[in-house]
């Protein structure tokens, strides 16, 4: 066991899988923002790209939208973005990282919005704001702070599910987490001690978020 | 949602109809665009000729050997995958309510634990570290029952806590009924508050199903025989392999959408049917933690 925590970067791959997660809850919140908007919008073409998007990303498996990535989007279509091999699996697993939880994030600002009383959007109506002023000045900021606790449950998911990029990432140069327990298990056979070592690692990753979200869905909820 | 989009704007008057009008056809041109482009990098790559998407209308032996297995090796390991997670979450659901603080505390300690794991890191860990090399079970099954195993342990965990919130949500008077007509508190959790905290929960339940489902696609990693898998030997067989996944992710697709269409279906019937279940189906935060926590 000793041998293994010296031979093998485990540190390194936890911090990969944290890059991961902090790149991704990044763009899935831009994308998610972008599509909740849409949602809500009084276009009905918009409003029906938001529906489909959520509904079409909510139910493709992750590892499907992965291996789809790499060898559809990457090899074949010829869509790399950077040309060495572990770099360009490191950013299509960003991008469908923040693809597949935009789609969650979306969803989490709409039950947002549903909190939000009748009363203040016909506030902001009747003082003249048009729906862009009303979103953001009204609307936005109470559907967000409605919205952290399912936002920290999506933000939690996210982080085991930067797990799935192992599909395309693997055992490569910058493996992340649960690339490496494979390439620790395939080389010196299971042992349920180094597998406990990245159980608890996880742990340790999602209790905060979960603690976290939870104390600031209380400070920040909208006193009404 | 009409309700709701009622009251976020006004009924457009010309100007915003106008507005809305060059919205309208921004949107559409973009969207246009972006499925132009695709498509012309397909047509670039060679993926869009016929030979490649023809099969699946002409073929029938692309669905009977390769789609059609797949699926089913997906729906095998999602359907065994559910009943025990079922089981597994009822015993421990029940363990965390328990009035014995022991069991209460050693079956919160389970559940939180598989909850924060990854379900790919359990699906790892049991093949390579267990059932591939142990020989407990033959070779062939060893890829289904490490699926199968993690997927137990991580739904179980969820449903657990489903179980927990049911029987939380009750009205306190159900278990108070139970108690004075001197049932003892096990008693009064398995013949009057699990009954009714399990129909509450059917919804969330059947929502779980679309999480098992996707979840199942991790086996593709292990070598197990599913829908995705089925998939890339399609593609290496007939040359079609960008074509092969976007049917196997359309399927994915068509049959996650019925399972969430079936979810909301029998949460109106509960609704409709107005006894017990209806009101306590409100346990939003676990649901939406069930549904976001999917892979």
């Amino acid at each position: 066991m000793g041998d293994i925590l010296r031979d093998y970067d485990i540190l390194g791959a936890f911090w990969v899988t944290i890059q991961l997660a902090a790149l991704s809850a990044i763009g899935s919140l831009l994308i998610g923002t972008v599509m909740a908007i849409f949602r809500v919008s009084p276009v009905r073409t918009l409003r029906l790209i938001g529906a489909g998007y959520v509904n079409i990303v909510r139910n493709t498996p992750l590892t499907v939208l992965m291996v789809m990535s790499i060898l559809g989007f990457s090899i074949i279509l010829g869509l790399q973005i950077s040309s060495d091999q572990a770099r360009d699996s490191y950013w299509w697993a960003v991008i469908m990282l923040s693809v597949y939880h935009a789609a969650f994030v979306c969803e989490a600002l709409r039950s947002g919005v549903n909190t939000i009383p009748l009363g203040q959007a016909e506030a902001a109506r009747s003082i003249g704001l048009t729906f862009a002023q009303s979103l953001r000045e009204v609307l936005l900021p109470q559907a967000f702070r409605g919205a952290i606790a399912p936002l920290g449950s999506t933000l939690i998911a996210l982080v085991k599910n930067t797990t799935v990029a192992a599909v395309i990432l693997g055992t490569s140069a910058t493996p992340e987490a649960a690339g490496m327990l494979a390439q620790i298990t395939e080389n010196e056979g299971g042992s349920l001690g180094v597998f406990m070592i990245f159980a608890i690692g996880f742990v340790i990753l999602t209790l905060p978020v979960g603690v976290g979200a939870t104390s600031l869905s209380r400070r920040l909820a909208v006193k009404r | 949602m009409t309700a709701a989009h009622d009251v976020l704007f006004d009924a457009p008057g010309p100007r915003a109809r106008r507005r809305h009008a060059v919205m309208t056809v921004v949107g559409v041109v973009l969207m246009v665009a972006g499925i132009w482009v695709v498509l012309r990098r397909m047509a670039d790559a060679n993926q869009l000729e016929a030979y490649q998407w023809k099969g699946f209308v002409t073929e029938p032996v692309w669905w009977t050997s390769y789609l059609l297995p797949g699926l089913w090796g997906t729906i095998k390991a999602a359907a065994l995958s559910v009943v025990f997670a079922g089981i597994f979450g009822v015993v421990f659901g029940m363990g965390r309510l328990s009035h014995v603080p022991a069991i209460r505390w050693v079956c919160g300690v389970v559940v939180e634990f598989f909850r924060a794991v990854p379900v790919l890191m359990m699906m790892l860990f049991l093949y390579f570290g267990y059932f591939a090399t142990s020989g407990v079970v033959s070779p062939s099954t060893a890829p289904l029952v490490s699926v199968v195993i993690a997927l137990t342990l991580y739904n179980g965990s969820v449903i657990a806590e489903l179980v927990r919130s049911g029987v939380h949500g009750l009205p306190k008077g159900q278990s108070e009924a139970g108690l004075s007509i001197g049932l003892t508190p096990g008693q009064t959790l398995r013949s009057i508050q699990l009954p009714q905290a399990l129909t509450a929960m059917l919804p969330a339940l059947v929502g779980q199903l679309v999480v098992v489902l996707k979840d199942s696609a991790l086996g593709y990693v292990i070598t197990y025989p599913e829908l995705l898998s089925a998939a890339k030997t399609l593609g290496s067989a007939y040359s079609n392999t960008l074509p092969a996944y976007i049917v196997a992710a359309l399927l994915f697709i068509v049959l996650n959408y019925l399972l969430t269409r079936l979810a909301g279906y029998v949460e109106g019937w509960l609704k409709r049917r107005g006894t017990g279940g209806g009101r306590i189906v409100t346990e939003a935060p676990a649901q939406g933690e069930a549904e976001a926590a999917t892979t």
